[in-house]
């Protein structure tokens, strides 16, 4: 496909979750006949089930589209899709560095939220021109005047020239296409400087190993040609490049200054091309790579157990695979002496982290044992030496710590202004520091709070939206490391620390937390053959306590006319439900005791 | 060849003349006629399992149901047949009888047909937990039942009695202890209450002052120390009786022994095979034949059920039957939960305590699956 750079169009959509992302992109697709009809499958660019299910994007895909405009004029667009949570805030950016425009969807029924702003600021700091489009105007509560002096007010655009739209019922959507290509600008570049491409995505394909999805800053690249990954060295041979297109791969015989298109060169692992990274030529390399790299750090942390330990080999086969198109997950082998072996797994966030436990549950068939996420302390010992723990069992002894510093994120949260009080409340409960609150309009607000992460990654999205009816949007970045009075806290079953179930946790929290967990898990732990004591400790000191007393009645007192039968039968089922429990120590402990107390609040 | 050990022969009689609200064992109303033909497939199930197998047997027990509803002339011909068939010298033939308005003239004729022992549905002597029971007699009536069978010969009675009823108190249930014990009866079965999914009982458990799981064992122990006080020797989980007159039959299914069950829903246990009657009178009336239920007689099942019995499991009886003794790891488990009360060390082996027993479904599990 040669058109000439100045027919070529490169943008993103960017919007609140819900608030028509990928239904704009099917009728783009669907307008440009880039599916035939009948393979319309609502919401083509989420091809996990797991995003359709949950309405989310999780990884970018970007398709190649020919738009016949209203001038006469046939233009390529290059629609890349962005993932929609602020757990992949890098990959976002990535996306959009790869374009020269973004389309901005705003709900005509909710107007402005956290991840609009959030995202809008992503295309602004990265240079895009942003095309508004105001959806849902087929709603009967659509305020599509309302929004359009929103998006004037409090993102300072202007607007008036905003399609109204219905993506759902197909609306206006050729009033977008021309929007797109009246005002996003066409790429430069020099197709004859050494290569310069962006990787804005990569994932794992069976038969043709990664694939990249990159954009072209400068230069061209053809099968053959060695490529080099300017950050981790790697090279390969490419062994094909092209387009994507909406349902398949279409293969070129090149790519140029400009274009977004795909290589795939057998590359292994998705480690080796990760995103952000700049692809070159080995032979006439680029003197600097694209701005903007980083390597993605896992934030939040937890252990994953197979609730049979027989399946070990299988939760690691599965692990490997996700990594394969996932570079963002880290694993390590971890022993807990309660859960036997298992992994410790890093993920972006609380999201990225449900995702991958729900993909191992259902596409690989696991069943788990989770433990409490974590996030990433700064110890300094009294000997100077500084740790990182993402783990509670490596919590140093009190005595040894000189100072705990936890992360901290800094927090939006967009909603209505009558639940602001609420909002506080909650805010405040977990240790926030209030920053400040501004009016978007009469009746909306944004808070600013300063939130340590370790209050967020248990259920405060969860319980901020049961604050607000629903209605609060949340958004977060990481705003370094402050200086905190952590502890770390133990449970004890029949005098045993039960490794699984510890965990770090500020000092003014640990005693109601640690009531918490001992009445749950006294609730959850059946009644055994001896008493069990639980008990909650920080170092040695004991701050809660429950019993569970012991089991006084189960015995079948009749045994009738020679029915050993019901015996045997009741006797297969103890042996079976033995095996659902985790022995711990002298205390069998069923799996769901484990899973009851990473929730405590439902 | 050793000798042929005799088995035990159990009747099923699915009659009864009402359903009370606990109940969950299979039963229903009868007609004249059906009680024929039932009286009529169980004597020829007899002839063609005593020509079948050519065995001997030393028990035979009706149990129901409520098996005095056949009558004592079928039930004569029942015994008869398998007098025939099976021998039965010297044999325990227990029949189960509920209380009612006069039995004298008919306790005189099964006791003449060869019934040597009765198992009286007594389960409370306090009118008003009777009432809760659903039963349909007075403890006045249990107490006439009792006179009447002695009247006619009987020397080995049992009555049943039920504990941790609604209502129920340790004192109301040592009244009906007390109660049992004068009536001169030498066997007293005492069953905790257990409210059995699809009953009345279940779906009422709302509404019934039922004891909880810890008053229920305060009741079972107190039961226990009051009957031994009244000469009742603890032999299995619920059984006491003087010395001299435990359950023969009932004996056999905790030794793991052989006996062959006939009528529907009864159960059977021959030659290492287990096997049932499905819970259709129909069925078995148009000739249908036992279920198998696969091998029995293993070491879990034999431990499962020597550990219901007071003399608990022995080294000595292993051996004989498996050819060596209580496992190690076995016996281990058990010193471990001596030392929380649930286990005894006996001269030849182990046995669970009263409050074992309490827990024994979960204290068994343990003792054959625990590390």
């Amino acid at each position: 496909m040669s058109v000439s750079r100045d027919k070529l169009r490169n943008f993103s959509i960017i919007a609140h979750i819900d608030h028509g992302k990928s239904t704009l992109a099917d009728r783009i697709l669907e307008q440009t006949q880039a599916v035939a009809l009948r393979d319309m499958e609502n919401q083509i660019l989420d091809d996990m089930d797991l995003e359709r299910e949950r309405g989310i994007t999780i990884k970018a895909h970007a398709v190649t589209l020919v738009y016949h405009a209203k001038d006469g004029n046939d233009y390529v667009f290059n629609l890349i899709d962005t993932p929609g949570h602020v757990d992949f805030n890098y990959e976002v950016s990535r996306s959009l560095a790869a374009c020269e425009g973004a389309v901005l969807v705003v709900d005509a029924t909710q107007g402005i939220e956290a991840q609009t702003l959030a995202n809008t600021y992503l295309a602004v700091d990265a240079g895009l021109e942003i095309v508004p489009v105001i959806n849902k105007i087929d709603l009967p509560s659509a305020q599509p005047d309302k929004v359009r002096a929103e998006i004037e007010d409090v993102i300072g655009i202007p607007a008036d020239e905003a399609p109204c739209i219905s993506a759902k019922m197909g609306i206006n959507i050729d009033q977008v296409m021309e929007q797109i290509v009246k005002n996003v600008p066409p790429p430069e570049g020099d197709e004859n400087a050494p290569l310069k491409a962006l990787i804005f995505d990569s994932y794992y394909d069976m038969y043709k190993g990664v694939i990249i999805h990159v954009r072209l800053r400068d230069g061209q690249v053809h099968p053959g040609d060695v490529i080099r990954m300017m950050a981790t060295g790697a090279e390969f041979t490419v062994v094909e490049c092209g387009y994507g297109r909406a349902t398949r791969l279409e293969p070129s015989d090149g790519l140029s200054a400009g274009e977004v298109g795909y290589i795939a060169a057998s590359i292994k692992t998705v480690r080796d091309a990760r995103v952000g990274d700049t692809v070159t030529l080995a032979e006439n390399p680029a003197k600097e790579p694209l701005p903007g790299y980083r390597s993605v750090q896992p934030m939040v942390f937890c252990g994953i157990y197979p609730a049979d330990g027989a399946n070990y080999p299988d939760l690691r086969d599965a692990l490997e695979k996700l990594q394969l198109n996932d570079a963002a997950l880290s694993y390590e082998p971890e022993t807990s002496v309660a859960l036997g072996f298992g992994f410790r797994c890093g993920f972006l966030g609380l999201l990225h982290m449900e995702v991958i436990q729900e993909r191992l549950e259902r596409e690989y068939n696991l069943d788990l044992v989770t433990t409490a996420p974590s996030v990433i302390y700064r110890i300094t010992k009294t000997t100077g030496e500084v740790l990182m723990i993402d783990n509670p069992s490596n919590y140093p002894d009190p005595s040894q710590i000189a100072q705990a510093e936890e992360p901290m994120a800094s927090a939006h949260i967009y909603s209505p202004s009558e639940y602001v009080g609420n909002i506080m409340e909650l805010c405040q409960d977990r240790r926030g520091v209030f920053r400040d609150m501004k009016y978007i309009d009469t009746d909306r607000v944004d808070i600013h709070y300063e939130l340590p992460l370790n209050e967020i990654i248990y259920d405060f999205f969860d319980a901020l939206k049961s604050r607000t009816r629903g209605y609060a949007s949340f958004d977060y970045e990481l705003s370094g490391y402050q200086k905190s009075r952590l502890v770390k806290l133990d449970i004890m079953l029949n005098g045993d620390v039960v490794d699984a179930l510890s965990f770090i946790i500020h000092e003014d929290k640990a005693y109601s937390r640690a009531r918490k967990m001992a009445e749950k898990l006294a609730e959850k732990i059946p009644r055994q053959l001896f008493e069990v004591p639980i008990q909650a400790c920080i170092g040695g000191r004991i701050i809660a306590r429950e019993t569970v007393k012991a089991l006084r009645k189960d015995v079948l007192a009749k045994c009738y006319g020679g029915d050993i039968t019901r015996k045997k039968k009741l006797l297969e089922k103890q042996k079976e439900g033995k095996k659902r429990m985790r022995q711990l120590g002298t205390v069998e402990v069923p799996q769901e005791a484990f899973m009851s107390v990473l929730k405590l609040d439902e | 060849m050793e000798k042929e050990k005799k088995i035990g022969l159990y009747i099923h009689v699915p009659f009864c003349d009402g359903k009370c609200p606990y109940c969950d064992f299979y039963s229903m109303r009868g007609t004249e006629e059906r009680m024929e033909q039932y009286t009529n497939s169980i004597i020829s199930s007899i002839l063609s399992y005593g020509k079948q197998l050519n065995r001997r047997a030393d028990t035979l027990y009706f149990g129901g149901g409520t098996p005095s509803l056949l009558g004592a002339a079928r039930i004569r011909s029942i015994v008869r047949t398998a007098q025939e068939c099976f021998g039965l010298e010297d044999a325990e033939i227990t029949l189960e009888a509920n209380p009612a308005a006069d039995l004298s003239e008919f306790f005189r004729a099964v006791h003449d047909a060869g019934v040597n022992r009765l198992s009286i549905g007594m389960q409370s002597a306090v009118e008003e937990e009777l009432h809760l029971l659903g039963r349909r007699h007075t403890a006045r009536q249990a107490e006439q039942a009792v006179r009447d069978a002695q009247k006619a010969g009987f020397t080995n009675i049992s009555l049943d009695l039920m504990i941790a009823t609604p209502n129920q108190t340790m004192e109301s249930l040592k009244r009906s202890i007390q109660f049992c014990a004068e009536t001169g009866v030498q066997h007293i079965s005492a069953y905790l209450l257990k409210i059995e999914p699809h009953t009345a009982y279940a779906k009422q458990r709302e509404q019934l002052a039922l004891p909880d799981d810890d008053t229920a064992g305060e009741l079972y122990l107190c039961a226990c120390e009051e009957l031994e006080r009244l000469g009742f020797l603890q032999y299995e989980i619920s059984n006491f009786a003087v010395p001299g007159f435990e359950s023969r039959h009932n004996l056999k299914y905790w030794h793991c022994e052989e006996y062959l069950g006939i009528g529907p829903a009864a159960h059977s246990f021959l030659n290492g095979n287990r096997f049932y009657y499905e819970r259709s009178l129909l069925g078995f009336l148009n000739g249908g034949k036992p279920k198998t239920d696969g091998e029995g007689g293993g070491f879990e099942e034999y431990a499962m059920l020597a550990l219901r019995l007071s003399e608990g499991l022995t080294e000595r009886g292993c051996r004989e039957r498996f050819g060596s003794g209580i496992p190690v790891s076995m016996r281990k488990t058990a010193k471990k939960y001596e030392r929380a009360g649930l286990t005894a060390t006996t001269p030849d082996g182990f046995r669970l305590t009263r409050n074992g027993f309490l827990v024994s479904n979960t204290l068994i599990a343990e003792l054959l699956f625990g590390n």
